[in-house]
């Protein structure tokens, strides 16, 4: 498969070229091999996967969507079936530019070339947004994809007291992360009223005793040559700060998670029309073909949305590149594309959705119970509150049964495959809130604790002993708390509550490291704690 | 600071130990992994003072978009820390402005 | 996306503020005071106001600023985000050495 280029220079032909190696443009190299086609696949990192390798949590969504499974072991299934299918992985490899259509010029080490194709899919994904305030050059001032890159990757912590900028799913999951790796988190801050990411992300920071404050921003950051105290201070309703509400923390780095930009530029040297979504972003039909016959766009790089989504995009693009090259019938094609849209469409319901983002007029769920302002403005539900969801209920249990804190319409159901016994119902509708079925019979087997993606499921036990209750908790740090241990209890705000006794921690290759820890606290407390708490930790 | 023990990542992927030095001064760390990441789990912060201002700065977005991160590495100034794979002997110096060594602003800082 | 922009509207005098002095464009030093000057100078796209101060033509390539710098000239301009032109794209889209430039392969 060679072309003559002008200058006499031989250039390599593809079927299908994909401008980067993340989940959208793994997932598109994969679907159009499967339907025969040559591809080549075009990354500037050393390594592929894109920010995959960096997701340490479980993904959402539902069994098709790979839910439960971490970031980083969906980047490995993608390359081992890449690897399988003779994808050419080009690593290392700049695309500098798109000079014509259907032709790129990569730049490798001190050398470049050009390679042409007859469809581009386009696969850059997003970079982040960037906020100024004074001192935000200091060192120690970092993005939220700096400090995954450094802990996850490279398994260096990016600082030992950290501030996190932004409350979208991006900052949470990474102030989750920077828990686990071993650092501080001081404080989650965002300047909008409401946490914007999913009330679970906060709620499994917040129970760890890292409080969140809404309505704020960064005033000041200050330092001799880097980062080491910031000035924070509460915001009105038109984004102006309210003086004398100025609060300094002591920290070390600030990491930045305020939302993420579509990574379009060579969309645009390709000559595609675009269109302004909160970033500039090719303008695409249903298979994500541009205005330009032949270039593609899937992921982040045509419109932000979730990794589970993103590889969607890329499988329903390789399609549109197989039938317009003839390697697939408009009768396959159409199978095919069916199940992914409804597979995309299953993704892009619920209060998080493209429609819904953002909107504070909210306040009830698709079910109609009311949404928990206590986790939408502190990040935890309130004790008073939590009984109404048909997760928790108001029943006085006897025995061993699950609790699901699950109380927002996110796409996610693992919950309901996970219980055998039928005690966990989520439905057809994958953004509905999980119910607990009272008359099941829970055997203790935890497999749903482990199983949810946002840890909101436990297990509670208040008639085992006169007096006590046991509560199982997901747990994902180190060291593991031992049997016998004595610590603290926190409820979901952080906060100390009373005296707790580790009975088992339970691991298991089916946990997917999420230790079950069961603690033992008095009956009272059943209700409210959620979290263990070492002796030896000083908060 | 590197990560003794994580609860979800078994291992990260390093080659072996090397030594290079840092202005001068002798470090270790990873064949492999970005200049970047060994300067940080060695306590190095600032990896460059600004042309105009003399200001520090470190690393910011280190997946090579921001090149804040630039330093004098083999001789060779403006190159991008957390992109460029550490290796036996590298000599890596603070640089100073756009161009490199402390001369190049006219200013000692 | 960018429509007509009347450039005889008149958008006031500059008027200093506290945080003129805070740097927006990392890589060239360029502070969000010089980039209002411009602004009140009748530079009123991202085009002209890096082509005189150089914000978003460091070694970056307005990775990070260029979407700052347009916010700070829309408020300055009291127009919305997306009625302002596009700064232009052109290739090579990441830094390569010149010297790179000339030593073109074939790609087999």
């Amino acid at each position: 498969m060679v072309c003559k280029a002008e200058g006499a220079r031989l250039v390599k032909r593809y079927d299908l070229i994909v401008i980067g190696a993340g989940p959208a443009g793994l997932s598109a190299a994969i679907e159009a091999a499967k339907c025969g086609m040559k591809v080549g696949v075009f990354d500037e990192n050393a390594r592929p996967g894109g920010q995959l390798f960096k997701q340490i949590h479980k993904f959402f969504g539902s069994k098709e969507h790979k839910a439960k499974i971490r970031g980083f072991q969906i980047g490995n299934e993608l390359l081992e079936e890449a690897k399988e299918l003779l994808v050419d992985v080009h690593l290392n490899t700049v695309v500098m530019g798109i000079y014509e259509p259907l032709r790129i010029t990569v730049n490798e080490g001190d050398r470049i070339s050009s390679y042409a194709a007859d469809n581009i899919v386009i696969a850059t994904g997003a970079s982040e947004n960037m906020v100024p305030y004074d001192g935000w050059t200091l060192p120690g001032v970092i993005g939220a994809g700096a400090a995954q890159t450094l802990m996850n990757l490279h398994g260096v912590l990016p600082g030992k007291r950290v501030l996190m900028v932004g409350s979208g799913n991006v900052g949470l999951v990474v102030s989750f992360q920077l828990l686990q790796a071993g650092c501080q988190v001081v404080a989650v801050i965002d300047a909008a009223p409401r946490i914007g990411g999913y009330g679970v992300h906060a709620a499994k920071v917040a129970r760890t005793g890292v409080p969140f404050y809404l309505s704020h921003t960064i005033v000041r950051a200050e330092g001799d040559g880097k980062v080491e105290k910031v000035i924070i201070a509460q915001v009105d309703e038109r984004w102006n700060v309210v003086p004398g509400t100025e609060k300094e923390l002591e920290v070390d780095t600030i990491c930045m998670a305020v939302g993420l930009s579509p990574m379009s530029q060579l969309a645009r040297l390709a000559g595609c029309w675009m269109e302004d979504k909160g970033g500039l972003v090719p303008c695409c039909d249903e298979f994500g073909q541009t205005s330009v016959e032949g270039v593609f766009a899937a992921g982040d790089v045509a419109g932000i949305e979730e990794a589970s989504s993103a590889m969607i995009g890329g499988r329903i693009a390789a399609l549109g590149a197989a039938r317009r090259s003839g390697f697939l019938t408009d009768a396959e094609v159409k199978e095919k594309y069916d199940h992914y849209a409804q597979s995309l469409d299953k993704l892009r319901r619920g209060m998080f959705s493209h429609e819904n983002k953002g909107r504070t007029d909210l306040v009830q769920t698709d079910e109609g119970y009311p949404l928990s302002m206590s986790l939408l403005k502190k990040g935890y539900l309130d004790a008073e509150e939590v009984s109404q969801y048909p997760g928790v209920g108001t029943e006085k249990r006897i025995g061993i049964h699950p609790v699901i804190e699950c109380t927002q319409n996110i796409p996610c159901n693992p919950c309901q495959d996970a219980c055998h016994f039928g005690c966990i119902q989520v439905g057809d509708e994958i953004t509905a809130l999980p119910q607990v079925v009272l008359d099941s019979r829970c055997t203790n087997c935890g497999l749903c604790v482990a199983s949810c993606s946002g840890q909101a499921i436990f297990l509670v036990d208040e008639t085992s002993e006169p007096g006590f209750a046991t509560i199982t908790i997901p747990y994902e740090f180190l060291p593991l708390p031992q049997s016998g241990e004595k610590g603290m209890a926190l409820d979901r705000s952080g906060k100390p509550i009373c005296d707790a006794e580790v009975v088992r921690v339970k691991t298991s290759p089916a946990f997917d490291h999420t230790a079950l820890l069961t603690m033992r606290v008095p009956q009272e407390m059943s209700g409210q704690a959620r979290f263990f708490r070492r002796r030896d930790v000083v908060q | 600071m590197r990560i003794a023990e994580h609860p979800i990542i078994e291992s990260y992927q390093k080659g072996r130990k090397v030594t290079f030095t840092f202005d001068g001064k002798e470090m270790e760390g990873f064949e492999g992994e970005p200049i970047a990441v060994a300067l940080r789990a060695a306590g190095v912060m600032i990896h460059r003072y600004t042309q105009k201002r003399h200001e520090p700065r470190g690393i910011f977005c280190a997946i090579g978009r921001c090149t804040d991160c630039v330093m004098v590495v083999d001789g060779r100034p403006n190159i991008r820390t957390c992109m460029t794979p550490l290796k036996e002997g590298m000599q890596v110096e603070t640089q100073y402005g756009v161009q490199g060594g402390r001369g190049e602003t006219g200013e000692t800082i | 996306m960018a429509e007509y922009m009347d450039r005889s509207k008149d958008i006031g005098p500059y008027v200093p503020q506290a945080d003129d002095d805070r740097i927006v464009c990392r890589c060239e030093e360029i502070t969000k005071g010089e980039i209002r000057q411009a602004v009140h100078m009748g530079l009123w796209t991202m085009t002209e106001v890096k082509r005189m101060l150089r914000c978003g033509m460091g070694l970056c390539q307005g990775q990070t600023c260029t979407k700052n710098i347009k916010r700070i000239i829309a408020t300055e301009l009291g127009v919305a985000l997306g009625q302002l032109e596009e700064p232009s794209v052109r290739p090579p889209v990441r830094p390569v050495e010149v010297g790179v430039f000339g030593n073109e392969v074939e790609s087999l």
